[in-house]
């Protein structure tokens, strides 16, 4: 069992709190991903759990012992790194058996867990390879088989798709899922990428400047979004932000136009309250071309000023009270920069965000 | 058209000045020197110089009991030299690294030895090993640690001990700043995966920091295996091959057949059978460090 709890966790490099304190509980089995952008400290939690970065304040228990103190190796987890750092001077297979050698293991063992876990990966015609012989993409596949032969109670990864390209990176997504599914290991996984974090996650941890923004389900963080950081930061293209007034009854944009106020937000705002209307692209589309048709909502012109073809649907770029808004189109029509069109936006998943705290109105 | 006016001919003309000072300055000396190790050349008489005499040094170099001690000395020489330098270089490079305040000037100190002339360093040692009024027994004595005065110069194997002191106090530093550029060049990646693989701070390092460091230590002896090969300054200060022949090495024996017995034809035939000792050694660390340049060199 390997439940992970964080108690008010603090990383300090010097005078300088990069964590602020975080309080998390990953259950026995759980796939976390730690999402934010650059520099939130996502890698420097994550490098505490693993214990290669000192813990400045706060528990940090795997299972149920306290490893504050405790070394990397007695914490029975392994790491995949964002380079890989595979021991370049073995070929793959001392690579993969090197944990194992290490730990004492018998070379039968060492070489029937090694099989194993190269044909698991397809690895099994590389094995004699050295890491200067292979291609990224292998290379991020060792790591990977590196970290499962040990069988260890957690797997930890850093970002360990953010140097392939795109498509194979959507494979090893797709392999990661599989493998947990088949390994069934307790996982916390860094990455800024969004997609990745909705794709792979049992649970959501949005982070922002070495703090906690958000913990959920991939849906609950991408329909009940807590703050305008993780509406922005959650979802592609991003929730469009529209600054807004409560008056008559009514949500009012900065230049006049009036929305309703989306039923189950109303008895959240009085009147005068300024807020931040939060609509997603996908709830703003041509008159006839959304995706939801009934149900509440708004009809406004705007001028479109460019449209982005992405096949099946058009990312459209518009003007809406001085903002930019994105927008989408669905259904074969091609739009051109500068035709006028009326949008309907759906309200039903709408947010409203109280415009100094930037907090869902939900939350107060 | 003659060959020189051709146009395919410009590049050759170009490079037969080079040709002919390295045929003058290297080929030349080279090939006269090997042709004399097939003489009886002496340097008092001339005339020797055409006196062929086919094998005969070479044979005689075969049977020759001085000239094998003191082959055998020069390769114990080296082998001792050079692993002593390696762990100490090795232990004053992973020590710097640690440092994190005054590394720079600790780095320019740790060369100082290098700066300075072998001829001096072997002047300083003679001295400070001196039986009489060297340093070295007047702390000793002042110590207690010894009662008489140690012949450190005089007897075979201490003479031996001062001379590769010597050599070590001066070229230790070759060894320390190549392992300090490895341990510069190091990726930190490798390192914390191995902490998390289970190793230690000693199994990290032996076998992930070591066998990256390697490929320097190797371009470190190849460099000083042709160094130490060819000793002759610090010992011929020191101890002159002496006494009696007790440290004697390759080249202070060549010099002594060569130049005061005037048998140049044979110390030149020793020369050859002892280059040959210098190539092996500096081909053999080269194979090891291009074997361990291969893995190291792509990846990541
Ligand atoms: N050794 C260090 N000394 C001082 N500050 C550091 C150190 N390492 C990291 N930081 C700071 O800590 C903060 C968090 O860094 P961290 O590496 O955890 O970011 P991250 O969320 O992983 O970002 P990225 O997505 O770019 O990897 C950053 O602001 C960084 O500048
Ligand atoms: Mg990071």
């Amino acid at each position: 069992m390997a439940e992970i709890t964080l108690d008010k966790v603090v990383k300090k490099y010097g005078g300088l709190d990069v964590v602020h304190g975080i309080d998390l509980q990953i259950a026995h089995e759980e796939f976390v991903v730690l999402v934010g952008p650059s520099g939130c400290g996502k890698s420097t939690t994550l490098r505490m759990i693993a214990g290669l970065e000192d813990i400045s304040g706060g528990l940090v228990k795997i299972g149920d012992r306290v490893v504050n103190d405790l070394p990397p190796r007695k914490r029975n987890i392994s790491m995949v790194f964002q380079n890989y750092a595979l021991y370049p001077h073995m070929n793959v297979r001392e690579n993969l058996g090197f944990g194992l050698k290490i730990a004492g293991e018998a070379t039968a063992s060492i070489v029937k867990r090694v099989d194993e876990a190269a044909e698991i990966l397809g690895l099994t015609p590389l094995l004699d390879r050295t890491p200067a012989e292979l291609s990224g993409g292998q290379r991020q596949r060792v790591a990977m088989g590196r970290a499962i032969v040990r069988r260890p109670d957690v797997f930890l990864f850093d970002e360990p798709l953010s140097n392939l390209d795109a498509k194979l990176r959507g494979q090893m997504r797709a392999e990661i899922k599989k493998l947990h599914q088949k390994v069934r290991t307790t996982v916390v996984y860094v990455t800024h990428d969004q997609v990745e974090a909705m794709t792979l996650a049992d649970r959501i941890v949005v982070m922002r400047d070495g703090r906690i923004e958000q913990v959920g389900s991939p849906m609950d963080v991408f329909n009940h979004p807590r703050t305008t950081f993780v509406a922005t930061f959650i979802g592609s293209p991003p929730m469009n932000l529209l600054p807004a007034t409560i008056s008559g009854g009514a949500v009012r944009l900065a230049d006049g136009t009036a929305v309703p106020i989306p039923d189950r937000l109303s008895d959240r705002v009085h009147e005068g309250r300024r807020v931040t209307l939060g609509i997603r692209p996908d709830d703003i589309s041509p008159v006839g071309h959304g995706l939801s048709q009934d149900g509440p909502g708004a009809e406004v012109e705007m001028e479109v000023e460019l449209a982005e073809p992405l096949g099946m649907e058009s990312l459209i770029y518009t003007r809406l009270a001085g903002q930019e808004v994105q927008a989408k189109l669905y259904g074969p029509r091609l739009v051109q920069p500068g035709e006028r069109l009326s949008f309907r936006m759906a309200l039903d998943r709408a947010h409203l965000f109280d415009a100094e705290t930037g907090r869902s109105v939900r939350e107060d | 058209m003659p060959f020189w006016r051709r146009e395919s001919a410009i590049p050759y003309l170009l490079l037969l000045p080079a040709l002919a000072i390295m045929a003058l300055v290297v080929a030349f000396p080279l090939i006269f020197s090997l042709y004399t190790s097939f003489t009886g050349y002496r340097l008092v008489r001339p005339d020797s110089l055409y006196d062929w005499v086919g094998l005969r040094n070479y044979s005689r170099i075969l049977q020759d009991y001085d000239f094998w001690v003191a082959f055998g000395r020069t390769v114990l020489f080296l082998t001792v030299v050079l692993n002593v330098e390696f762990l100490l270089g090795l232990g004053i490079a992973l020590l710097i690294n640690r440092i994190t305040w005054g590394q720079r000037t600790l780095r320019t100190i740790m060369m100082f030895p290098m700066m300075f002339s072998p001829i001096l360093v072997g002047f300083q040692f003679k001295f400070m090993f001196n039986d009489n009024i060297g340093i070295v027994n007047n702390a000793l004595q002042s110590l207690g640690l010894s009662d008489g005065a140690i012949a450190w110069l005089v007897d075979g194997k201490l003479a031996f001990f001062s001379i590769a002191f010597a050599e070590v106090w001066m070229s230790t530093s070759v060894f320390a700043i190549l392992l300090l550029a490895g341990l510069f060049a190091m990726p930190r990646d490798p390192l914390e995966a191995a902490k998390v693989d289970g190793c230690n701070a000693w199994q990290t390092f032996r076998h992930i920091t070591l066998p990256f460091l390697m490929p320097f230590a190797y371009i470190a002896m190849a460099i000083r295996s042709l160094d130490v090969a060819r000793a002759y300054d610090i010992v011929t200060v020191m101890t002159d091959g002496g006494p009696a022949g007790r440290t004697e090495l390759l080249w202070t024996l060549i010099a002594r057949v060569g130049y005061d017995n005037s048998r140049m034809g044979l110390a030149n035939a020793m020369a050859y059978v002892s280059t040959i000792l210098s190539i092996l050694f500096t081909w053999y660390f080269y194979r090891k460090l291009v074997a361990a340049r291969r893995y190291m060199g792509g990846a990541q």
